[in-house]
């Protein structure tokens, strides 16, 4: 029996010293000061408590598909010049269906041929191909390949963010999927509380594009729609001018261009900021990578003297007359700010998006705010903690301070659990941690009162102490239980706070029953060898 | 020390007192939630979170100007902006919201143009403490998934009790429990028509919601346990005279733990910080009503329940435990 006691003593020891560990790790000393830095760096906080900036980002893969079928129609061109087939035209019926490639006015002589070409390997792995009766041919992406398509560009857009966040030297970010399979993107950037600067970073729109001009400038929209007889082109868009391009027209300058870019995004290999020697401007010095240097080459050999459009953000920086062949390096003068041109260099050395992004919810929590809630939610558990306290010594006198021992080491517990997990703690998760007090209690309590009416029933102490204990213990594995599985459906189904909330109270109410039912048990053990024969428990 | 020493209440007795208060605090909740249907289309103030919108929380240096911020911000062009002190007064906090968005498109512009309007007015003596920008998809997403948990944790409570005990015992206690979620909700419905600020029902508030609904069912099962108990050792007594007995037997403990945790929610309540008051508010209400829901609501159920059985000359006992205890 005493040996038997001393291994419980031990084991409660150990537990302890683990969850010491768990909670400081080894701390560089033992000042208040390195003890609370040891603890920070052990426990994880929240971002509404350290600060920091939250957001959650739709990526619109459809711009991926759209680039996808974009290459995909010229390589149909270039493969039906090679082979000498006539057409009359082939481009993507519907601006909303980006899947969606068609290619007409095919002789009927030549239809076979075609047939052989878009059913082969190349054209028929991604795309399922249909037959018009008027030459008509109609590719449309296989929704597994555009799913494919779509997971690797979420994929691809969290590379580039988690690039880009790492380049500022923000610190433990969080890039991850969000929501399952609605291409969402959770961002979580601690120690950032300003939006402009988030949104400055991850900037949803910073593609470098070259487009072919149509027409332009234009007064206005409406002029620009009126020169083509309010009849727009399928694959042709009215974009603004922006920054010193607008004003130089007086007022504004819109321009007509192929909606499908020359190159665009990812085809940029580097871009470097730079004066230009002769006008003073500010430029950009682009380089691309080979395939596009290519496909730019083929592009400005064949349209010599005609214009084309630097666009970025969905307005037009710069157009410029094509004087020569360019193959993949060149140099932009245009309408940029210095700002602009330093982001610009720098978005393309980190990549391109693959696709533009847009906010579906963007919160941040300046340091301060969280400081402050740390404070709160601090002085309202040691405030709990000392009610909780003086209330079980008064009221249950010797035992009281066995429930006291008991709901200490349920606390350290239970920060050990936090800190050896890797969980974060946030304010609802403060919360949690103070609802455990309440809570954790309870079991004592059930214990307790179930002991004194065992006493009044005339049981010995040992005996009280015994049937209290084995009454107490199936109801308080049913109340772990209810509370526990609300916990893990808030844990399902709720977001980073509220996570915290149910984490801090699955661990606290696991320790409690540790230390409720064993430690609180082992205490009055101990305390039951010490009393002499008839002796009562204070309780 | 000790509260209660062998008490005899006749709860049952009273059933009908509680019924009727029961009955008041719900009707009155139901009405003040209809009266929030109809001018804001929807029963509770909802918290940004859900209703998505934008939020902006800014201290000043000192006491702020309302109609001031107000002006400033209706001179930049920003319609239905509400702007409504925030915190301690000696915090000079200010929050400023938008209502909801109908698209996606433009969602963080709202913030931009309150904070270009404030720099405007006041350059740069202010803070902005925190935002909060929320889009209708994440908002309805939010709203389905809180739904969604609140149901799921119901049933899982259900089913538990029904695997402990039996059915009807589940089913008092979830009708207990909705009891309590109904006052609660109606608390914060009533409390923000007399004007109580801040009282809005977020994720956090659903978080406590259900927080709640596991306590009241652990106070349910710790009277039904007893419940359970007293059956087994004395069979020949009548079942309303037992289930006095089983709540008087708890009752100490009842009122114990529920003091214990109101304490420390109270002790939240006062000093957890202007984040948490939702949060705590509907803790501080649901344990005083969990408490009295599973005295007042789960085990006249079960009388109830049995009494019916009893007219239709079925068995007139309810079910003891189907495990045995020692």
């Amino acid at each position: 029996m005493k040996k038997n006691l001393k291994n419980k003593i031990a084991l409660i020891g150990a537990v302890l010293v683990v969850c010491v560990y768990g909670i400081f790790g080894v701390p560089s000393g033992l000042s208040g000061r390195d003890l609370l830095d040891a603890m920070s760096k052990r426990i994880h906080l929240g971002l509404d408590l350290k600060g920091g900036a939250h957001l959650i980002l739709q990526v619109h893969v459809q711009d991926a598909v759209n680039d996808e079928t974009n290459n995909t129609v010229e390589e149909i061109e270039q493969d039906l010049k090679n082979g000498h087939v006539t057409y009359s035209q082939v481009f993507k019926p519907d601006p909303q269906k980006p899947e969606v490639i068609r290619i007409e006015g095919v002789p009927a002589a030549q239809s076979s041929a075609v047939s052989t070409l878009l059913d082969g390997g190349k054209y028929s792995d991604e795309y399922d191909v249909s037959q018009g009766a008027d030459g008509s041919f109609t590719l449309t992406m296989k929704p597994i390949y555009e799913r494919d398509l779509e997971s690797r560009t979420d994929q691809e857009a969290i590379e580039t963010i988690t690039d880009r966040v790492d380049a500022l030297g923000v610190t433990e970010p969080q890039i991850q999927e969000y929501g399952l399979g609605a291409n969402q993107i959770l961002v979580e950037l601690p120690g950032i509380s300003d939006l402009d600067r988030v949104k400055t970073i991850i900037q949803s729109t910073a593609r470098l594009e070259i487009h072919a001009v149509e027409g332009g400038p234009f007064s206005s929209e409406q002029a620009a729609l009126a020169s083509v007889n309010n009849a727009l082109p399928p694959d042709e868009e009215i974009l603004p001018a922006s920054g010193e391009m607008a004003g130089a027209g007086g007022g504004g300058a819109y321009y007509i261009l192929q909606s499908m870019a020359i190159v665009a995004g990812s085809d940029f290999r580097s871009a470097t900021p730079g004066i230009n020697q002769n006008t003073g401007q500010r430029t950009v010095d682009f380089t691309l990578t080979d395939e596009a240097g290519d496909k730019f080459w083929s592009y400005t050999s064949a349209n010599i003297g005609k214009s084309m459009a630097v666009v970025m953000g969905g307005t037009v920086r710069e157009v410029a007359t094509i004087q020569s062949g360019i193959r993949d390096s060149g140099e932009i003068t245009g309408a940029f700010t210095p700002d602009e041109v330093m982001m610009l260099s720098k978005l393309l050395r980190t990549g391109a998006l693959p696709a533009s992004l847009s906010y579906l919810e963007a919160s941040t929590v300046g340091a301060t705010l969280g400081a402050d809630s740390i404070r709160e939610g601090v002085t309202a558990a040691i405030v709990g903690v000392l009610l909780v306290w003086a209330f079980m010594l008064v009221y249950y006198r010797g035992s009281g301070i066995n429930a006291d021992v008991a709901l200490f080491l349920n606390l350290v517990i239970l920060l050990g659990f936090m800190g050896f997990s890797g969980a974060t703690l946030t304010l609802p998760g403060i919360a949690g941690v103070i609802l455990t007090i309440g809570m954790g209690v309870d079991s004592n309590v059930l214990i307790f009162e179930r002991i004194r009416e065992e006493i009044r029933a005339g049981k010995t102490a040992s005996a009280a102490v015994d049937q209290g204990f084995h009454h107490a213990i199936l109801t308080i594995i049913d109340t772990h239980v209810t509370t526990i599985v609300s916990a893990a459906i808030l844990f399902i189904f709720g977001t980073g706070p509220v996570k915290g909330f149910a984490t801090t109270l699955t661990f606290g109410l696991t320790a409690n029953y540790f230390t409720s039912v064993f430690v609180s048990r082992v205490i009055f053990e101990a305390h039951l060898n010490r009393l002499k024969p008839g002796e009562m428990v204070s309780i | 020390m000790e509260f209660f020493h062998e008490v005899k209440i006749d709860w049952l007795g009273k059933k009908w007192y509680f019924l009727a208060f029961s009955m008041i605090f719900s009707v009155a909740g139901i009405i003040s939630m209809s009266w929030h249907w109809a001018h804001i289309g929807s029963p509770v103030p909802l918290g940004v979170d859900f209703q998505g919108g934008t939020q902006v929380q800014v201290q000043f240096p000192q006491t702020p100007d309302i109609t001031r911020i107000r002006q400033a911000t209706e001179a930049a062009g920003i319609k239905d902006v509400s702007v409504v002190n925030f915190g301690p007064a000696q915090e000079h906090g200010v929050l400023i919201s938008l209502p909801e968005q109908t698209s996606d498109t433009g969602l963080d512009v709202g913030r931009e143009r309150i904070e270009s309007a404030l720099r405007k007015h006041y350059s740069s003596n202010f803070t902005v403490r925190s935002v909060q920008v929320v889009g209708p998809t994440v908002g309805h997403q939010l709203e389905r998934q809180a739904a969604l948990a609140t149901l799921y944790s119901m049933i899982g409570m259900l089913v538990y009790l029904w695997f402990r005990f039996q059915l009807i015992y589940g089913v008092a206690a979830v009708v207990a429990c909705f009891h309590d979620t109904l006052i609660t909700v109606g608390a914060f419905s009533l409390a923000s028509s007399m004007g109580f600020n801040g009282l809005e029902l977020s994720l956090t508030v659903i978080a406590a919601i259900l927080t709640l609904v596991g306590y009241s069912m652990n106070d349910t099962i710790v009277v039904f346990d007893r419940i359970r108990e007293n059956l087994r050792l004395s069979r020949r007594e009548p079942l309303p005279d037992l289930v006095n007995r089983s709540i008087n037997q708890t009752l100490s403990r009842t009122v114990l733990t529920s003091g214990l945790t109101f304490l420390t929610v109270l002790s939240l309540f006062i000093f957890g910080g202007e984040v948490l008051k939702g949060f705590s508010f509907a803790l501080v209400v649901g344990i005083l009503i969990g408490t009295y829901s599973s005295i007042a609501v789960a085990s006249p159920m079960l009388v109830a329940w049995q009494e019916w059985r009893a007219k239709k000359g079925r068995a007139t006992s309810l079910p003891a435990a189907k495990r045995s205890r020692a």
